[in-house]
């Protein structure tokens, strides 16, 4: 595929555009969608996903920039690399849209989740519960004496792990908000 | 320095200001304040519709016949609702218009409140962009804005939710050229290096074809102009999408017809075996690619389009040109004469000859035999009678409207109206009422069928009364002739519900509304109706009953490749598999 001279989300001169652009196979991108934050944007993107079949593994949503207005909207999202750029020249599209990053092709990023997770037991479960917490290095945020409530950051597949180990040790609840990504670098 | 004014003078202030001379509208309580101040001046004309529905539609016809964006004005609730349909057409079709609704008063939003409907998130999907205004300090910054998005890149419909307090509040008003648009400038230029690698492969072509679509007309008569310029230096045959029709005038030299599900068979052949496809301003809907995977397997294929999203999107190219269609066929030309004109004349030569012996298949032919009129006559004697005329042509959806497309020829671009991207029955009438208002002395037909024309026919009454002479030319089957056609060939002739049943009569139907109706059913005495027809000063509903199981052809079945188009009855036997009747 030759380069697109798209401004607004362009991932155009990434050596990842050399994959076969009709491939069959699902990938996973994380997008970040700056956005004015007006009324109804977040609707806008929303309804651009559940319109056109496209998929939302999470998605953060927050003001960046209160002065000027503007939020920034973490998407993760799976689909074909057609679908992937289907995704980005459509958010491009949408007038409150400023600027798309497909953080995943356009170079190294990081990417933190926070995660609270309510663990319920008692004897060995607890203080096994406990023992992990502290390798994964989550932090106790409320105790009673027959719960815990940890809380977690860290990328999203460190909190997949938590999650795994802490379900059989009692897990009841939890609560996660989503990824947050920035790109590495000075860039 | 900034002018106060209550929000209702302020949007009379903005149309004026941004050009506006018509308005399509309804009034209702919550736009009350806006319909006092039309009352109060001259300038605006206000035409009065019958349904909101009419109002849209109307304000389409308007933009599509002038390059220049329609608006309309209605009410709440109701009124918004029934815009919905218009702006869907317009979105599918990148038609720039302007819709304003009233709103409850923004003290009363989220109250359920009378005539309240949530317009901004009803009509969300189904508009370029929109806005509830919540403060009248806002509100001409956000008409003027309206205006820009409205046309500005790929152009579409935009909403205006207006609540009934900032009507009447007052605030500052600021002019077009103090607004702030800058936060939307899709890019008009294309890239100088993919325009150079489309020359060369021009230069090379053996097989090259011109597809051209609706980006063209969209992209004002300036790249109709270079568009005529390109093919005829080139000698490259061209097609056109329903929607581009006029951009490359009929009768010139190098036209192949529309393509696509019921285009013709030497153009959909050409799309077919061509080794160099130029799309330009085009988008490969499903009525023009038939069978995604067997479409133009041998060719390269060059994409123009000004909406980065259309490119890729369900085929892939191999040029990519964002931008648009009239700045990027400027610098081809620019580039291709400077690079020295070539062409690689014996194989387009060549290529020619092949079209020719395609084009002798005479895909169109039919018989006029007997006493009973075949529609494709009816639109033949129209086309003949009417092409020398200022003339203008809307049409309704369904098989009159592809009749129209293969039998008619537009010379210009801006002449042709009809709904494609939607396939909206009900469109052309009010379409019509639209495009004789921005061009009164002008002949303006629509190619209507009995069933989709019924579903605006209040807008009668809005021709009456403004005394537009719209002629409304109803090919009568007395059957929704195209859900006909597909239940024949698709679902055993089992006619479900295709039946036009306890039609009017529509003669009568025009002389109650206090218009001229016209009755025909013999071949024989069709030419002088259609005179009666185009000399009467005023509206006229033409009752011409057809043929009543006509089928139209060709036609790429779904699910089929271009190179497998049935061209006639007995080509039909079996000719759609199950895996095709699942396809629309
Ligand atoms: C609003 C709407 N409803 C339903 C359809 C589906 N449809 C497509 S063509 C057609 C029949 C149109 O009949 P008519 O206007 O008489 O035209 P003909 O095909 O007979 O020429 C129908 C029902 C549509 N396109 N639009
Ligand atoms: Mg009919």
């Amino acid at each position: 595929m030759a380069a697109l001279k798209i401004k607004k989300g362009s991932t155009s001169h990434s050596a990842y555009n050399l994959r076969p652009a009709f491939s069959d196979v699902q990938e996973k991108h994380t997008l970040a969608v700056l956005v004015d934050n007006e009324p109804g944007v977040l609707a806008r993107v929303i309804g651009l996903f559940s319109g056109r079949g496209y998929n939302i593994e999470s998605l953060t949503v927050a003001e960046v920039d209160h002065t000027g207005h503007h939020s920034r909207i973490t998407v993760v999202t799976t689909g074909t690399p057609q679908v992937i750029e289907q995704i980005k020249t459509q958010l491009g599209r949408i007038v409150p849209v400023h600027d798309v990053h497909d953080l995943t092709v356009e170079g190294a990023a990081v990417e933190r989740e926070l995660g609270l997770f309510k663990v319920t037991g008692e004897g060995e479960k607890r203080i096994e519960a406990l023992r992990l917490a502290e390798i994964f290095r989550a932090n106790v945020v409320d105790s009673t004496l027959e719960s815990f409530v940890f809380e977690i950051t860290g990328a999203p597949e460190k909190i997949d792990a938590f999650a795994d180990l802490m379900r059989p040790l009692g897990l009841v609840e939890v609560a996660r908000t989503g990824v947050a990504a920035l790109s590495r670098g000075s860039a | 320095m900034a002018r106060q004014m209550t929000g209702a003078k302020m949007v009379v202030q903005a149309l004026k200001d941004q050009g506006v001379d018509t308005v399509f509208g309804y009034p209702g309580g919550a736009v009350l304040p806006i319909y006092d101040e039309i009352f109060q001046q001259n300038d605006i004309r206000h035409i009065l519709v019958r349904h909101e529905q009419g109002a849209v539609h109307a304000a389409e016809g308007y933009a599509r016949s002038t390059g220049k964006p329609g608006v309309a004005l209605v009410t709440s609730g109701p009124g918004a609702t029934n815009a919905v349909t218009g702006l869907t057409d317009a979105l599918l079709d990148s038609i720039p218009i302007v819709v304003l609704t009233g709103q409850v008063p923004t003290f009363m939003i989220g109250s359920d409140a009378f005539q309240e409907a949530d317009t901004v998130g009803i009509t969300r999907p189904c508009t370029k962009h929109n806005w509830l205004v919540k403060e009248t300090d806002r509100l001409s910054q956000t008409i003027h804005e309206a205006f820009h998005v409205a046309t500005s890149g790929r152009p579409g419909p935009v909403l205006i939710d207006i609540p009934k307090d900032v009507q009447f509040a007052s605030g500052d008003y600021v002019s077009p050229k103090a607004a702030d648009t800058s936060r939307y400038q899709p890019q008009m230029k294309g890239d100088l290096a993919a325009i150079t690698e489309l020359v060369e492969a021009i230069e090379k072509a053996e097989r090259p074809v011109f597809y051209t679509g609706g980006g063209v007309i969209n992209s004002g008569p300036a790249a109709s102009q270079l568009l005529r310029e390109l093919v005829d230096a080139t000698g490259i045959p061209i097609t056109s999408t329903l929607m581009g029709l006029g951009a490359y005038p009929a009768s010139g030299e190098n036209w192949l017809g529309m393509l696509g599900m019921h285009g013709l068979y030497e153009a959909n052949m050409a799309m077919h075996g061509c080794d160099l496809m130029i799309c330009v301003g085009a988008r490969f809907d499903d009525r023009i690619t038939g069978l995604i995977s067997a479409f133009s397997p041998k060719s390269k294929k060059a994409h123009i389009d000004i909406d980065p999203s259309s490119i890729n999107k369900v085929v892939k190219t191999d040029i990519p040109i964002v931008g648009d269609v009239g700045h990027v066929l400027e610098d081809i030309l620019k580039v291709w004469k400077a690079r020295g004109r070539k062409i690689n004349r014996a194989a387009v030569d060549k290529w020619q000859g092949q079209i020719d012996e395609w084009r002798k298949v005479d895909c169109l032919k039919y018989k006029q035999a007997g006493k009973v009129i075949k529609p494709q006559y009816a639109i033949q004697r129209l086309e003949e009678l009417t092409k020398g005329h200022d003339r203008y042509v809307t049409t309704e959806v369904g098989q009159h409207q592809m009749w129209a497309a293969q039998y008619m020829g537009f010379e210009d671009p801006n002449r042709w109206m009809t709904s494609g991207g939607l396939g909206t029955m009900g469109y052309g009438f009010p379409a019509s009422i639209g495009v004789q208002m921005a061009h009164p002395d002008s002949l303006v037909i629509n190619v209507a069928g009995e069933a989709s024309w019924l579903m605006n026919m209040q807008e009668m009454g809005t021709a009456v009364q403004f005394r537009l002479p719209v002629k409304q030319f109803i090919l009568n089957n007395e059957r929704l002739g195209m859900v006909r056609q597909w239940q024949e060939l698709l679902h055993g002739e089992r006619y479900s519900h295709s039946w036009s049943e306890a039609l009017p009569d529509f003669v009568k139907l025009a002389e109650a509304f206090g218009a001229k109706g016209i009755y025909c059913d013999n071949p024989d005495d069709l030419d002088d109706a259609i005179l009666e027809m185009i000399n009467h000063d005023g509206p006229v509903i033409f009752d011409c009953l057809v043929e009543k199981h006509e089928n139209c052809f060709p036609m790429i079945p779904s699910g089929k490749p271009h190179n497998e188009m049935l061209l006639g009855e007995a080509s039909t036997q079996g000719a759609i598999e199950a895996g095709g009747a699942v396809l629309v």
